[in-house]
């Protein structure tokens, strides 16, 4: 089997059942050739019993009418839709949890990351012991002592805690005021687009003229005041329409206004304490990693703990990180499927629930594969690109 | 005396108080800074805040016994619903008068489990262990245990093969007759049994009442799911970390398309594959159990992942290992049982228990299809009318338990890490 050693020069004549070459290609057509048996065997057992059981295949079930409710979605969504619509609605809430989730997860387990390597005892224990409590404990327990938590502890409807008269807090959800729909918000997003694009050349231009001129310029300040004016002039320009829909109690729950689930809430709580735990470890072992030389040589350069943290450590410690990270941000896409368990409406519950209803398991299950498979990938692809970009260029 | 010491000897004054001790030490670690000494302030109110309002729910206020969840409303913590239901918890629906079963049956496994993580235990008696051990939970467990023949002949068969294989280039060859006999055997028994030869004839070993997998509940299921996932897994995922590091690009294209395949889709999209296409695979009239489909879920899940770690052992071995062993003249089977296989596997040992802690966790996830396993059966214990409205409680007992296993476990990872690198480190 070892082909490759051989190189150019002229192998010495063999016996053909002796010649690595043929036995390495016969062993794999007989390996193939099983394992393709195997996928006959399950197809063929399969369309018999779809058969038998008379059980339809193909995809024709996605643009029939779905006929289930679906509590949370963040496009126009009526059980008068199809499965097809349902699904995506689905997708569209998985997507919405798990990016949220690597988002916040990331912000909190830094946090913890670096206050366990605080001088302060205390807090380096706390954060410690944060993490040991965490992720020794499985998700799902989270999941479900949140959600009870919020649908237990807080009072119905009636009695919801009211916030200075704008935020309902009751085991509904929290509700809020939001603005009435409105055609420039549209162009606000619009907006909001061209100030980030606007930062980010404002910051490759400070960058520049630092190297240039070693002269400073307030970038974050500047790019936070692009990202939300712009969109501001827009509204003022749009005439300031400020019209807000209310939550209002109307018989048992709220009518108006926007909600946060109870459901999503606690799947979104407990992605992110279960995996700010794990963020939290590769942080410190991405900053214990450094060389001693790298915080000394920052102090002595009279850079605050702060600047050194952001300047010097945190860019070397990334190229540690980053490859760790990815696994835990394909994690949290994937953990979010536990939705299911809670009852958010998430991909494979908007699948299970439509397996139920056709019965067509196998058409399913290949939908949340592919696009379980799509979005991994995805991640994947983008996190590959970001550690080739921060990877150390070696001259 | 004092003017027999030298002037040196005389100034060697001790450090300041203010620098050793318990005041040195606080003054260190707790009050470096203004900024330090604040934050410890305020962390030390919020945790003198938090815990006296937990000790005052869990413990103070909190009611040890009572015949029904009434008695506790008004009180902190309702402990007593532990105290009812920790059976339930512990063996789920498990016949209530056979359930010391499942007991000894989680002390067996346990037992099994500690004694593996000693290393002086690291050698052929584990297998044994394992056998007996296996056999005992599983006997337990199921009260009755129908062996037929020709899975007694396919298990001599399987046995005496990987044997051959195995110790075919280093026993002796009295050892290795004892193989081949062993082989002979099963190959000729199944030939017989197939031609009608032999009777359809099963071995009966049935000191209990027969318990359905159905029925099984608790912790021995979160353990048995977790333990022989991996322990299926690992051939599995050995040998599709070989086929992924292989020369031959059709293996290795398998390979990579399965593990990349099942690493990148979540364990509950496999386990609702399980609990509904498993049974569309097979022939019809051939059921299988649900318990065994949430285990072959596991397996084919464990699998890809061990994989992946084993090919970090693999990647980490030097090059000239693998050309040491073809320049030695050594073929694939060999090369890979006697170099790369025990040095690859020796690495991996700590993350192996890293996995092995993340199924014991993920293995929760079997409730999704309904399975009774651990937290299936605290969460099911909620449903009690006498008992509603104290889900914190069960929870935190749950947590607890699954923490103690978890924590000691990744404890033992790290000790072990330090033990396996001895030999390395300076």
């Amino acid at each position: 089997m070892v082909v490759e050693t051989l190189g150019s020069t002229t192998r010495p004549k063999v016996a053909p059942w002796n010649d690595p070459v043929i036995r390495g290609w016969a062993f794999q057509i007989v390996i193939v050739g099983l394992v393709g048996l195997l996928a006959w065997f399950l197809v063929s057992n399969t369309m018999e019993n779809l058969a038998r059981q008379k059980i339809a295949s193909g995809y024709d079930y996605l643009s029939r009418e779905a006929g289930f409710e679906i509590g949370d979605s963040m496009i126009p969504y009526s059980p008068a839709n199809t499965y097809a619509r349902a699904i995506l609605v689905g997708m569209l809430n998985t997507l919405k949890v798990a990016v949220l989730g690597i988002i916040l997860s990331t912000i909190l387990g830094t946090l913890i990351g670096i206050g366990r390597l605080s001088p302060n005892w205390l807090l380096a224990k706390i954060c410690e012991w944060y993490v040991e409590a965490f992720r020794n404990v499985p998700l799902l327990l989270w999941l479900f002592l949140f959600y009870k938590l919020i649908s237990e502890a807080f009072p119905g409807p009636r009695q919801a805690i009211n916030v200075l008269g704008t935020l309902f807090l009751s085991n509904r959800g929290l509700y809020f005021p939001v603005p009435v729909d409105d055609p420039i918000h549209p162009w606000m997003g619009l907006g909001l687009l061209i100030g980030i694009a606007a930062a980010f050349a404002v910051k490759r231009w400070a960058r520049r003229r630092q190297d240039a001129t070693g002269e400073p310029f307030p970038t974050i300040w500047a790019g936070t005041a692009l990202v939300i004016g712009v969109p501001f002039v827009v509204w003022l320009l749009g005439g300031a329409p400020h019209q807000m829909s209310w939550p209002e109690l109307k018989g048992f729950n709220f009518q108006g206004g926007t909600v946060i689930q109870p459901e999503f809430t606690a799947l979104l709580f407990g992605l992110v304490v279960y995996t700010s735990a794990f963020v939290a470890e590769i942080v410190r072992s991405g900053i214990l990693a450094l060389h001693k030389g790298q915080s000394e040589a920052a102090m002595a350069l009279g850079l605050s703990r702060g600047q050194a943290m952001r300047l010097v450590l945190l860019p070397q410690a990334l190229r540690v990180i980053v490859p760790p990270m990815t696994s835990q941000y394909l994690n949290i896409t994937k953990n979010s499927s536990l939705a299911i368990a809670i009852g958010y409406p998430d991909l494979v519950a908007a699948v299970n629930v439509t397996i139920n209803q056709t019965g067509q398991a196998i058409e399913n299950v290949l939908i949340i594969m592919a696009a379980y498979l799509t979005v991994s990938l995805s991640i994947s692809a983008f996190m590959n690109w970001y550690n080739k970009r921060i990877a150390l260029r070696e001259r | 005396m004092a003017d027999v010491l030298s002037a040196n000897e005389r100034q060697q004054l001790p450090p300041p108080a203010s620098e050793t001790g318990a005041l040195g030490w606080l003054r260190k670690n707790l009050f470096s800074s203004w900024g330090n000494g604040i934050t410890t302030v305020v962390l030390l109110v919020a945790i003198f805040w938090l815990l006296t309002s937990f000790l005052d729910w869990a413990v103070v206020n909190a009611v040890w016994t009572a015949p029904t969840g009434q008695s506790c409303r008004g009180h902190g913590a309702c402990w007593a619903l532990i105290h009812e239901k920790y059976r339930f918890i512990f063996f789920g629906t498990f016949p209530y008068n056979e359930q010391w079963r499942p007991l000894l049956a989680v002390i067996v496994m346990l037992t099994m489990l500690v004694t593996s993580a000693d290393r002086r235990m690291w050698n052929a008696r584990l297998v044994w262990i394992w056998a007996v051990g296996s056999f005992l939970t599983f006997l337990l467990m199921l009260g009755q245990i129908h062996i037929p023949l020709a899975l007694i002949l396919f298990v001599a068969l399987a046995v005496g093969g990987v044997g051959m294989l195995l110790r075919g280039s280093v026993a002796a060859p009295a050892e290795l007759n004892g193989w081949r006999t062993l082989a002979a055997i099963g190959a000729i028994g199944i030939l017989l049994r197939l031609a009608g030869v032999l009777p359809p004839w099963s071995l009966a070993i049935a000191p209990f009442t027969y318990v359905e997998t159905g029925l099984w509940g608790g912790l021995p299921v979160t353990l048995i799911l977790a333990t022989y996932g991996l322990l299926f897994g690992f051939p599995y995922g050995v040998l599709l970390a070989l086929g992924r590091r292989s020369n031959l690009p059709l293996i290795r294209g398998l390979c990579v398309g399965f593990i990349e395949l099942i690493r990148g889709v979540p364990l509950i999209s496999l386990l609702i594959m399980a609990s509904v296409m498993l049974p569309l695979f097979l022939p019809s009239g051939m059921s299988i159990d649900k318990f065994l489909r949430a285990l072959v879920a596991i397996i084919l899940f464990s699998g890809a992942y061990i994989a992946e770690i084993i090919r970090g052992g693999l990647q980490s071995l030097p090059k000239g290992q693998f050309e040491a062993a073809d320049a030695m003249g050594l073929n694939y089977f060999q090369k890979t049982m006697l170099v790369i296989l025990p040095q690859a596997l020796r690495v991996v040992i700590p993350p192996l228990i890293n996995t092995f802690i993340g199924f014991f966790k993920d293995t929760s996830l079997v409730l999704i299809i309904g399975i009774f396993d651990f937290l299936n059966a605290a969460n099911q214990a909620l449903v009690d009318p006498n008992w509603a409205g104290f889900p914190s409680e069960v929870y935190l007992f749950a947590a607890f338990v699954y923490f103690c296993f978890c924590f000691s476990m990744s404890r033992y990872s790290k000790y072990l890490e330090i033990e396996l690198n001895k030999g390395t480190r300076r």
